[in-house]
């Protein structure tokens, strides 16, 4: 890596650390975040090879309400600078997913660490709006949002720091059996993701969906996007026939005002 | 009410909606996005008021804690506008009634927008962009980024305009039916997906195997007795006729995991996830858990297992 791609990268680590806390480009998503490491470090096939592996495992990480996900920003961004430093190639992959989860957990801390600081600027922008003065409430936002940025460049700054060889010699020196391992653990993790969405959607009403969804796909002429259609399709069929069964059971009457046209001259007939 | 005299026009509305996507870059743990609202008022508040103590109150107003979904906010930001605009005006509204309407809604409109985004869209379109990055496709990127932001934009700008012109009304709105619809049927729609992308993404392939049988003479190719040259090749292929015709060696091995699949395909990734489930519902933390699995699969490697 040359001083313009450490440069750049260090860049791109500022902006999707920035990306992670305002949580609404998605910038910060190890698929676009690992992509751009790779495009500014001419590995551009092997950073969206390395994102889409590390999106799977993040699938399931969101912020809802106060309670925060794993980082998947920090996680992103130094296992992509492993990966091409380490000079391995696609069999990398397994290894520097591996590394990228503990980081995770790292880049929650200096989250919360970074988000306890903001609460001094939050008194900083009460002074300033006392005086009416905007524009210094503008630029205190803008503080905030740097440090937050600061808080994945920093870390991937000094990873930048360790020698390229250096980081090879110790991913040469981990032994076949670790690194299969690992990129074995890598297939089965995902699983944790899917079991945080499953756990803040699931109720006794979409369990069937979810086994439906299952079993369909052991199809493998299904792709992703006619599985998509197939599920919008039942969710919307369930919810209009649901509406007149109730209307049926309790002896349609009143249904004038449903806001459905086609069920009101269905009901007429 | 016919002729007001500040209104807040299409491009100040633009500007909050601009402003609205910094909405968490100052987060904190007292008062959450406070410092994001004030920051996406601060154009309107600067249109609608004109003296320094009128200023210094609007700002004040919108400093108070305040957290709901990123793309809700907009919604929120809408109604909130369409108050500071006929309070602005001479209208008798308070700052209890503005504070009462951006806490009333910003609960309910985080319970739709964490479902629908961030448990069925995100993953659903991250999961498709996956999907092609995996094998080295920049357009698996390319495509997410490109139709989340889209859609992402749509929904904030319509969300924010539907506030501002539906004002108060839009609780109603929220309270009734409709929103509560969107957000069951996206749970069904996620619910689906995830089932599918479990059975597709989450890989446990047991390698050990259970019983090796010596096929009969006619089920196999005899390599040995093959014509040489390219006629050889040409006549394997026949013979194997992909995978439909006979086998490559003259033993039929099953392993634990051929066998699991006639059962089940993707059953042992469906187990994993109802442990992980389970485990999760216990209190432990997903990154023990993700730690933990890391540690189980070398392990099992080491073994033979997996």
């Amino acid at each position: 890596m040359n001083g313009i791609q450490m440069i750049l990268v260090i860049l791109v680590a500022f902006i999707v650390g920035c990306s992670s806390v305002m949580d609404q480009m998605e910038t910060y998503q190890p698929l676009v975040a690992c992509s751009l490491i790779g495009l500014v470090t001419g590995h551009l096939e092997l950073g969206v090879m390395l994102g889409g592996q590390l999106q799977f495992i993040a699938m399931g990480w969101a912020n809802v309400g106060a309670a925060m996900a794993p980082d998947a920003s920090l996680a992103g961004i130094a296992a992509a600078i492993i990966l091409i430093e380490g000079g391995q190639g696609e069999a990398g992959i397994g290894t520097a997913m591996g590394i990228a989860v503990p980081l995770a957990v790292a880049g929650l801390f200096l989250t919360m660490l970074v988000r306890t600081l903001t609460v001094g600027i939050a008194h900083i922008m009460d002074r300033k709006a006392e005086e009416a003065n905007y524009r210094s409430i503008e630029r205190w936002q803008f503080i905030g949002l740097s440090l937050q940025g600061l808080r994945v460049a920093i870390p991937a700054a000094l990873l930048l720091a360790i020698p390229a060889n250096l980081v090879r010699q110790g991913l040469e020196s981990m032994p076949a059996w670790l690194t299969q391992g690992m990129t074995i653990g890598g297939g089965m993790v995902v699983a944790v993701g899917y079991a945080m969405v499953i756990n803040m959607m699931a109720s006794r009403e979409v369990w069937p969906f979810f086994f439906l969804g299952f079993a369909l796909a052991a199809l493998h002429e299904l792709t992703l996007i006619s599985l998509g259609i197939i599920g919008v399709v039942l969710a919307i069929l369930y919810l209009s026939l649901e509406g007149k069964g109730g209307n049926g059971s309790s002896n349609g009457g009143s249904s004038s005002d449903t806001g459905d046209p086609l069920g009101d001259i269905l009901d007429d007939y | 009410m016919a002729d007001k005299k500040v209104t807040l026009s299409k491009s100040d509305r633009r500007k909050v909606l601009l402003r609205s996507y910094f909405l968490l870059a100052s987060f904190n743990y007292e008062r959450m996005q406070n410092g994001g609202v004030v920051f996406s008022m601060i154009p309107a508040i600067k249109k609608l008021y004109k003296n320094k103590e009128d200023r210094a109150a609007a700002l004040k107003r919108h400093l108070e804690f305040f957290n709901t979904h990123p793309f809700m906010a907009n919604p929120i930001f809408g109604v909130t506008l369409a108050l500071e605009e006929d309070r602005a005006n001479g209208a008798q509204i308070d700052d209890a009634a503005i504070s009462g309407v951006k806490v009333g809604m910003m609960g309910p409109l985080a319970g739709v927008g964490d479902p629908v985004f961030w448990f069925t869209m995100r993953p659903i379109l991250a999961a498709m962009g996956a999907a092609l990055a995996v094998s080295g496709n920049v357009l698996g990127p390319i495509l997410f980024y490109v139709i989340w932001n889209i859609m992402a934009w749509a929904v904030k700008w319509y969300g924010q305009e539907f506030g501002y012109r539906a004002g108060t009304k839009i609780t109603d709105d929220a309270s009734g039916g409709l929103l509560q619809k969107v957000t069951r049927g996206a749970s069904m729609m996620g619910m689906f997906v995830i089932g599918a992308l479990i059975q597709r993404w989450v890989t446990i392939n047991f390698t050990p195997v259970i019983s090796k049988v010596k096929l009969q003479s006619a089920q196999y190719i005899h390599w040995d007795k093959l014509p040489s040259g390219i006629n050889g090749v040409k006549e394997a292929l026949l013979q194997y006729n992909l995978g439909n015709g006979k086998a490559l060696t003259p033993y039929k091995e099953t392993t634990l995991q051929s066998n699991l699949d006639q059962l089940i395909p993707g059953l042992a990734a469906l187990l994993l996830t109802f442990l992980c489930m389970w485990l999760l519902k216990k209190k432990v933390s997903p990154i023990v858990i993700i730690i933990g699995i890391f540690v189980v699969g070398v392990l099992a490697h080491v073994a033979g297992l997996l």
